[in-house]
């Protein structure tokens, strides 16, 4: 097929499995570390907005294939070697949280302080009125923007080449090293990719029409 | 000491607003917004039972008043007690006295992601911890009184103004306040929805729910008030009953009225 085997194709697929499995990774991390960025970065504690916003600006002031490397080889310096996937789990997981806890942040801030007024009011406690009257609206609001930003997740684990992790884009580099057909590999892995991203973006859109219809 | 866990002194705060104590007394209070000075010594009492209708111009101060009764403004000089608790000392719980003192806003403020039903019942399953099915009777109830019976499981949205701001009111009464507090509540509806608003607070006022209300609608505050207060330039100008409003006493609430009407 297009000048390829099939044996050629199912690695450039398998690869592509990796892919989905480090944007999952990163995703998950992202959520788990993401949540409490953005509580910190709403919250009325200065401090806590301070630390945050330091490891957000951090984060985002770096190009995430450096990222990648320090992560990867810092490790390495603590004496303990660790498989690339776990390495780029990790630099994925601090890069979407970054990203995953401005976003959420917005999301929170943009509930109208009246709701908190009227939580305020009813004599529930700081909890209750974010458990019950903040985050349902906050939820609301975040779905578009996240699961757009999904996509960016998958698109950036292709900088995990550089610490030798093997993904959709390793594995069609590796094809092309032995075939000398770049354009026939990179293509087919363009469109494996796009696959991949043009659904969840299809849906973030679905998503932030059914939101801004209510 | 949290009042709600102990029938004891409940009943004992019950009993000492019963008798002569205003529910509500304000002694010489100030408040200032950095440089802005907006009330400039209010003395004002409310009585268990009494309606007090706030009147005067935007920026008269009428609505930072109504807003230290439940705290949400904290008062800079002066004395004010509510409910037998004092806030011009900084100790006082204001989770403990919100649940004596209910407010409704001008923008409702319900939450648009719950049912009425749910909007009516959140604060009371959470603060109160009340049941699902004694939460059901509860909204059952609260929503008979403002006449929306049928709206239990409609979203906001789904309603009109009026009916909106009445949910409001049920939300505040399933708290059991000693007091509401109403801060311009018809403002922001459509004349012909106004009315059924405030059919709703006449209602209340008759059962004897004590209410202070920042209001605009002069015909209801004459009507409804047992004492009208004009406030301008963040004092007291004029108070008294509802025929005050036919013999001003003062150039400023006589063109006050004379502009309203």
């Amino acid at each position: 097929m297009f000048g390829l085997t099939i044996e050629q194709i199912a690695f450039i697929f398998r690869g592509a499995g990796w892919t989905i499995v480090l944007s999952l990774l990163g995703f998950v991390g992202g959520t788990i570390l993401g949540l409490p960025v953005a509580l910190a970065r709403a919250s009325r504690r200065r401090s806590l907005r301070t630390a945050s916003g330091l490891f957000v600006q951090l984060v985002q002031g770096i190009p995430l294939p450096v990222i990648m490397f320090v992560v990867y080889f810092g490790i390495s310096i603590g004496g303990y070697d660790v498989p690339a996937l776990v390495a780029a789990g990790i630099a994925m997981t601090l890069y979407s949280s970054a990203y995953l806890g401005e976003i959420w942040r917005g999301c929170i801030q943009a509930v109208p302080k009246t709701q908190w007024e009227a939580g305020e009011c009813l004599a529930l406690t700081n909890t209750q009125r974010f458990v019950f009257v903040i985050l349902p609206q906050a939820l609301r609001i975040a779905v578009p923007p996240t699961v757009g930003f999904l996509v960016q997740i998958v698109k950036n684990t292709s900088y995990a080449v550089v610490i030798g992790f093997f993904d959709l884009t390793y594995s069609a580099k590796v094809i092309n090293n032995s075939t000398f057909m770049p354009f026939t590999v990179f293509t087919l892995a363009a469109l494996i990719y796009f696959a991949i991203c043009f659904p969840m973006s299809v849906l973030a859109r679905r998503f932030e029409r059914r939101l801004s219809r209510n | 000491m949290n009042i709600a866990a102990n029938p004891q002194r409940a009943t004992e705060i019950q009993s000492m607003t019963r008798s002569d104590t205003p529910l509500v007394r304000f002694q010489g209070v100030r408040k200032s917004f950095g440089e802005l000075e907006v009330l400039k010594g209010i003395d004002l009492e409310v009585k268990s039972g009494e309606v007090v209708a706030l009147i005067g111009r935007s920026g008269s101060g009428k609505s930072t008043a109504l807003r230290c009764v439940n705290g949400l403004e904290r008062i800079n000089a002066g004395e004010l007690t509510v409910c037998g608790r004092t806030l011009h000392d900084g100790k006082v719980d204001l989770r403990d006295l919100r649940q004596d003192v209910g407010i409704v806003f001008q923008s409702y403020n319900l939450f648009p992601h719950l049912t009425v039903e749910q909007n009516v019942t959140l604060a009371p399953r959470k603060v109160h911890r009340i049941g699902a099915k004694e939460a059901r009777e509860l909204s059952d109830q609260v929503l008979a009184q403002v006449g929306l019976s049928d709206k239990a499981k409609n979203y906001p949205e789904q309603l009109s103004g009026g009916q909106q701001q009445r949910v409001a009111i049920a939300r505040s009464l399933a708290m059991r306040p000693k007091l509401i507090l109403f801060d311009e509540v018809t403002s922001a509806l459509d004349p012909e929805l106004t009315g059924e608003v405030l059919r709703v607070i006449a209602k209340l006022a008759a059962e004897g729910m004590t209410m202070m209300l920042v209001t605009h609608e002069m015909a209801f505050a004459r009507s409804v008030a047992d004492q009208i207060v004009f406030m301008h330039q963040g004092r007291i100008w004029e108070s008294g009953k509802g025929d005050m409003l036919d013999d001003p006493q003062t150039p400023e609430l006589r063109q006050f009225v004379g502009n309203g009407l």
